[in-house]
C-alpha cells in the first residue's frame, strides 16, 4: 500500500532585502512519516518552515496539502488546517500554568460565556499528558519548569491540536539522552497514527534513530532527498556543505610567533560551556567554528566578563588576570566585537569619532571632565584613512553608514584603545562581498601588526581563508583544535557534529 | 520513562506542592502582614486610630476613590502596559456626567451608568490608541491625560459644576448607608473589588491579560486577538475610573475638573505595594487592595500623630522602595520567574 501524501511544497521561493533565502525548494511528506530537514546556519530550514506555518508568506511556489492547494495566511491559518509547529525558542507563557498554556486560546468558552472551567482544562491536560506518557503536573507555572521540561509543554501543545503535520524545530536541543527517548517514543506513536513529523535537527546521530527520509538544503537550494537507512552520516555532511573550496584562498604562510599571549583553562559556566581550554599565540588568527548554539559566542562573552563564569582561569602573557565584567577585559586590553554590531558594538545615533573613543574616553578628556574633541578629531580621521572608512567626514552618523564600515568604526573602537587582542563575532555577518574582502585583508594586517585574533565564524570558507588554526565547539565543549593545513569543511562539520573523539 | 523524568526534575508530591503554593502567596502574605503591623503601631500609639469612627469615615472612606482607580489599573499593570490617564480621566468624567445630568435633568441612576459609560469609552480610546496606532502604553496614555486635562477645564469652564443637590441621592451613593455604619462608597469599593477578581481569575478576559503580560508575542502566535483584548482590558480600566468619578463626586458634592492630578501614582504605588510587577504576567486584586489599605493608614495614622502632610508623603514613598525591593529580594531568593 503506497504512503498517501499528506503535504507537497514544490517551487517555493522566499526573497528577503538582499538575500534570497529559499530558491525553488521542494519538500513533501508522507502520513505516518519522519522526514528530517538539514542543512548549515542560514541554509534556510527556519525560513522554509516558517512558511509552511503562515508565520511568513512565500513568493512563488505551491503548496498542496492533503490534495487541495492550499494558502497558509496566518499561523491561525496553519493551525486550522492542521499544521502545528514546535519552535525552537519557547513560546510560553511563564506566568501561566502547563495546562492554561496548552489550551490558551481554545479554552471552553460555551457561545455567551465569558466564564473560564479551569478544572476542565486541567483534567483535559492530564489527559493528554498521560496519553503521551509526560510526567507534567498541569498546575504548575511554566517559568517554574527546567528548559527540557518546558519543551515537552511544547510538544504537548502542538499534539494537542491533533492535526496532520507537526513540525519540529530542534525539539532535542535541551534534553537529555533519556528524555530524548521520551520524545522519540511519542513520535513513534505519532506516527502509528498516521500523522506525519517535519524533524529540523543538527545532531546528525539522532536521525538515523528517527527519521525515515532526509531532506539536505544549502544556500536556500535544494539539494537532495534520501532514505535514511540507504545513508550514511558522511554522505549527509558531504551533501550540506558541498561548496567549492578554492584552495588558494588560505592564509599566506607567515612567521608565526610562538609566544602564548593568551592561556584559557577550564572555562565553565552555568548553562552550555563545559571545561574550556586553548591557547592563543601572538599575531595568530584562531578561527572559532561550530553550529549555532555551540557556545562560542557564550564563550566570548564569558571571557570578556559580559556573563558570569563558574569555573575557569585565565593568564595574560603568562600571569593570571581576574575578568568579572567588561571594564576589566577592556583594560586587559581584550576587544570584543559582538554578533549584532548595530545592538553591542555601536551607537547608531551618535557619529563616528563619538563611537570611536568610547572605550578610551579617559584618554580624551581632561582632569575636570571636559572632553577634549579637537585631539579626537585628529586621531579619528587618522584612523579612517588607515582602515580606509568610506565617509565624507568624522562626524557622519554611524546609522549612515554601509555594514561593512559600521564594521570599521567598532575595529578602530579598539585600535585607539590599544587592544592587543581581539574577539571578533561573525566579522562579516549582514555585509556584502566586496567589503568582506575588505575586512579580511584588514584582519590579516592586524595580525601581522602583533594583534591576536579570537576569529568565531559560521561560514566555513571564511574560517579556512582567514584562520592559522581552527577550534572547534560543539554542544558547550571544545572538540578539536586543528591546523589550517589539516582542515577541510568536511574535518570542520565532523567536529562540529561530535563524531570523532 | 517517566519515572525517569519525574527523578530528573525532583518529584511534584504534596510537601513541595504546599511549598510552591506558599511560595507563591508570600507576596500578598507579607503584605498583609505588614498592613496588619503598621495598624497596630498606630492604635498603640493613639488608641482612638482604631475607633470605628476613624477606620470607617477615615482609613476606608480616603481609600475608595483611589481604590477603584487602583483596581482598574491593576488589569492594565497585568498586560505589561500602564495607563496614566486615570487621574485626570476621573476629573473628565466627573464634570460630562455633572453637566449632562444637570442639562438633562437625569435622575441618579442615569447618571451612575452614563459616567461608568464615559469611563469605559476613554479607556476604550487609550487601547485603541495603543493597537491600531502602536503607541506605547506609556506615550498613549500621557497623551490623553493631558488632553483630558484640558477637556475637563473646557467642558466645566474651569468652574466646580456644582450639581449634586440637583439630583435626588445623589450624595447618598458615598454617603449613604444601605448598610448601617458602613458608608456606601466603601461597599462600593468591595464590591467592585469582588467582581474584578472574578474577572480577573475567572474569565478568558482575565486569563488572556496575564497571557500577554507573560509572553505577548507567544499568545499572538497561540491565536489569541491581542489587539482586541487589549482594547477591552484599558476599556475595563476605564469603567472603574466612571465609578470612581461618580462616587468622588458624591464625596465632594460637586464636579471639580482640577482635581484627578496625581491620582494616577497614587493608584500605581497601591499596586505596586501589593505586589503586582509592573513588568506584566502577575498580580493580584486583593494585592492592590491591601495597597491602597498601607497607604491610607499610614497617611491617616501620621495625620493623627500629628506628623506634618509634608512628612506623610516622604513616608509613603519609602514605603514604596521597601515594599517592592523586599519583594525582588524574595523572588530573587526562591528563584522565582522575573
Amino acid at each position: 500500500m503506497a504512503p498517501s501524501q499528506l503535504l507537497s511544497l514544490t517551487g517555493v521561493s522566499k526573497e528577503f532585502p538582499g538575500v534570497k533565502a529559499l530558491n525553488n525548494v521542494h519538500f513533501d511528506l508522507h502520513q505516518g512519516e519522519v522526514h528530517a530537514l538539514v542543512g548549515e546556519n542560514g541554509a534556510g530550514k527556519s525560513t522554509l518552515m516558517k512558511i509552511l506555518s503562515g508565520i511568513y508568506k512565500k513568493d512563488s511556489g505551491e503548496i498542496i496539502y492533503q490534495g487541495n492547494p492550499v494558502n497558509v495566511s496566518s499561523p491561525n491559518e496553519a493551525q486550522k488546517l492542521g499544521i502545528s509547529i514546535i519552535h525552537q525558542e519557547l513560546n510560553l507563557m511563564p506566568h501561566l500554568t502547563v495546562a492554561q498554556n496548552i489550551f490558551i486560546g481554545r479554552e471552553d468558552r460555551r457561545r455567551g460565556r465569558v466564564f473560564l472551567n479551569d478544572a476542565k482544562l486541567n483534567k483535559a491536560a492530564t489527559q493528554l499528558l498521560s496519553e503521551l506518557d509526560l510526567n507534567l503536573n498541569p498546575k504548575e507555572l511554566v517559568g517554574e519548569l527546567t528548559i527540557a521540561r518546558q519543551q515537552m509543554v511544547e510538544i504537548a501543545k502542538a499534539v494537542s491540536y491533533r492535526g496532520s503535520v507537526i513540525i519540529m524545530d530542534e525539539p532535542t536541543s535541551s534534553l537529555t539522552p533519556a528524555e530524548t527517548e521520551s520524545l522519540f517514543k511519542i513520535i513513534r506513536s505519532l506516527k502509528a497514527n498516521g500523522k506525519g513529523v517535519i524533524y529540523i535537527s543538527h545532531r546528525l546521530g539522532e536521525l538515523s534513530q528517527i527519521s525515515d527520509r532526509i531532506t539536505v538544503i544549502r544556500d536556500g537550494e535544494y539539494v537532495k532527498t534520501v532514505n535514511t537507512p540507504e545513508t550514511t552520516i558522511s554522505e549527509i555532511i558531504s551533501l550540506m556543505v558541498g561548496r567549492e573550496v578554492d584552495q588558494d584562498q588560505r592564509p599566506e604562510a607567515h612567521r608565526l610567533s610562538d609566544e602564548v599571549i593568551l592561556k584559557v583553562e577550564g572555562i565553565s559556566d552555568q548553562n552550555l560551556l563545559q571545561d574550556v581550554s586553548f591557547d592563543l599565540r601572538k599575531g595568530e588568527i584562531l578561527g572559532f567554528a561550530g553550529l549555532m548554539g555551540a557556545g562560542r559566542t557564550e564563550l566570548a562573552r564569558a571571557l570578556i566578563g559580559a556573563e558570569p563564569k563558574t569555573a575557569g582561569k585565565i593568564y595574560l602573557r603568562g600571569k593570571e588576570i581576574k575578568i568579572k565584567n567588561p571594564s576589566d577585559a577592556v583594560s586587559a586590553g581584550i576587544g570584543y566585537l559582538s554578533e549584532d554590531r548595530k545592538r553591542y558594538g555601536l551607537l547608531l545615533i551618535q557619529n563616528i569619532t563619538f563611537n570611536v573613543i568610547l572605550s578610551s574616553i579617559p584618554n580624551f578628556s581632561s582632569k575636570f571632565g571636559f572632553l577634549k574633541t579637537k585631539s579626537a578629531g585628529a586621531i579619528v580621521r587618522d584612523v579612517i584613512t588607515k582602515l580606509r572608512i568610506r565617509t565624507p567626514s568624522e562626524l557622519q552618523f554611524v546609522k549612515n553608514l554601509s555594514g561593512g564600515n559600521q564594521q570599521k568604526v567598532v575595529i578602530a573602537k579598539w585600535l585607539t584603545r590599544n587592544c592587543d587582542i581581539l574577539i571578533f563575532d561573525e566579522p562579516t555577518r549582514g555585509i556584502d562581498v566586496g567589503a568582506k574582502d575588505e575586512i579580511y585583508k584588514l584582519l590579516t594586517k592586524l595580525s601581522e601588526d602583533g594583534k591576536s585574533i579570537i576569529m568565531i565564524s559560521s561560514e566555513l570558507p571564511e574560517i579556512l581563508r582567514m584562520s592559522d588554526r581552527i577550534a572547534v565547539m560543539c554542544e558547550g565543549k571544545l572538540t578539536g583544535i586543528i591546523e589550517n593545513k589539516d582542515a577541510d569543511q568536511n574535518i570542520i562539520m565532523e567536529y562540529a557534529t561530535k563524531f570523532r573523539d | 520513562m517517566s519515572e525517569i523524568l519525574s527523578a530528573a526534575e525532583g518529584s511534584s508530591d504534596s510537601g513541595s506542592k504546599i511549598a510552591a503554593f506558599v511560595r507563591r502567596e508570600i507576596g500578598r502574605v507579607l503584605a498583609l502582614g505588614s498592613l496588619v503591623v503598621i495598624f497596630a503601631f498606630f492604635t498603640i500609639m493613639r488608641p482612638v486610630f482604631a475607633s470605628w469612627a476613624n477606620v470607617s469615615g477615615g482609613i476606608l472612606m480616603s481609600t475608595t476613590v483611589i481604590g477603584l482607580l487602583a483596581i482598574g489599573i491593576t488589569f492594565v499593570i497585568i498586560t505589561g502596559g500602564i495607563d496614566l490617564s486615570i487621574g485626570t480621566s476621573t476629573a473628565v468624567v466627573a464634570v460630562i456626567v455633572g453637566k449632562t445630568v444637570m442639562d438633562f435633568h437625569l435622575n441618579m441612576w442615569n447618571g451612575i451608568i452614563l459616567g461608568i459609560f464615559i469611563g469605559g469609552v476613554l479607556g476604550c480610546i487609550n487601547g485603541v490608541l495603543i493597537t491600531a496606532l502602536k503607541l506605547p502604553p506609556f506615550i498613549a496614555t500621557l497623551a490623553t491625560m493631558k488632553a483630558s486635562q484640558g477637556l475637563a477645564l473646557i467642558i466645566s469652564d474651569m468652574k466646580p459644576v456644582l450639581f449634586t443637590s440637583d439630583v435626588k441621592g445623589w450624595d447618598s451613593i458615598a454617603q449613604g448607608n444601605i448598610i448601617p455604619n458602613i458608608p456606601n462608597a466603601v461597599l462600593i469599593l468591595f464590591i467592585g473589588a469582588i467582581i474584578a477578581a472574578i474577572i480577573l481569575n475567572k474569565t478568558v478576559i482575565g486569563r488572556y491579560a496575564f497571557a500577554i503580560g507573560s509572553n505577548s508575542a507567544a499568545t499572538k502566535l497561540s491565536g489569541v486577538k491581542v489587539e482586541r483584548w487589549l482594547i477591552v482590558i484599558y476599556g475595563i480600566c476605564g469603567l472603574y475610573v466612571g465609578m470612581a468619578a461618580v462616587v468622588l463626586t458624591s464625596r465632594l458634592g460637586s464636579a471639580q475638573p482640577d482635581l484627578g492630578l496625581g491620582y494616577e501614582l497614587e493608584a500605581i504605588a497601591a499596586v505596586i505595594i501589593g505586589g503586582t510587577s509592573l513588568l506584566g504576567g502577575k498580580g493580584t486584586i486583593s494585592g492592590t487592595i491591601i495597597g491602597a489599605l498601607i497607604m491610607s493608614v499610614l497617611i491617616n495614622g501620621l495625620r493623627i500623630l500629628e506628623l506634618q502632610q509634608e512628612w506623610q508623603y516622604v513616608v509613603v514613598g519609602v514605603v514604596i522602595v521597601i515594599a517592592v525591593w523586599g519583594d525582588n529580594v524574595r523572588r530573587r531568593r526562591s528563584g522565582e520567574a522575573s
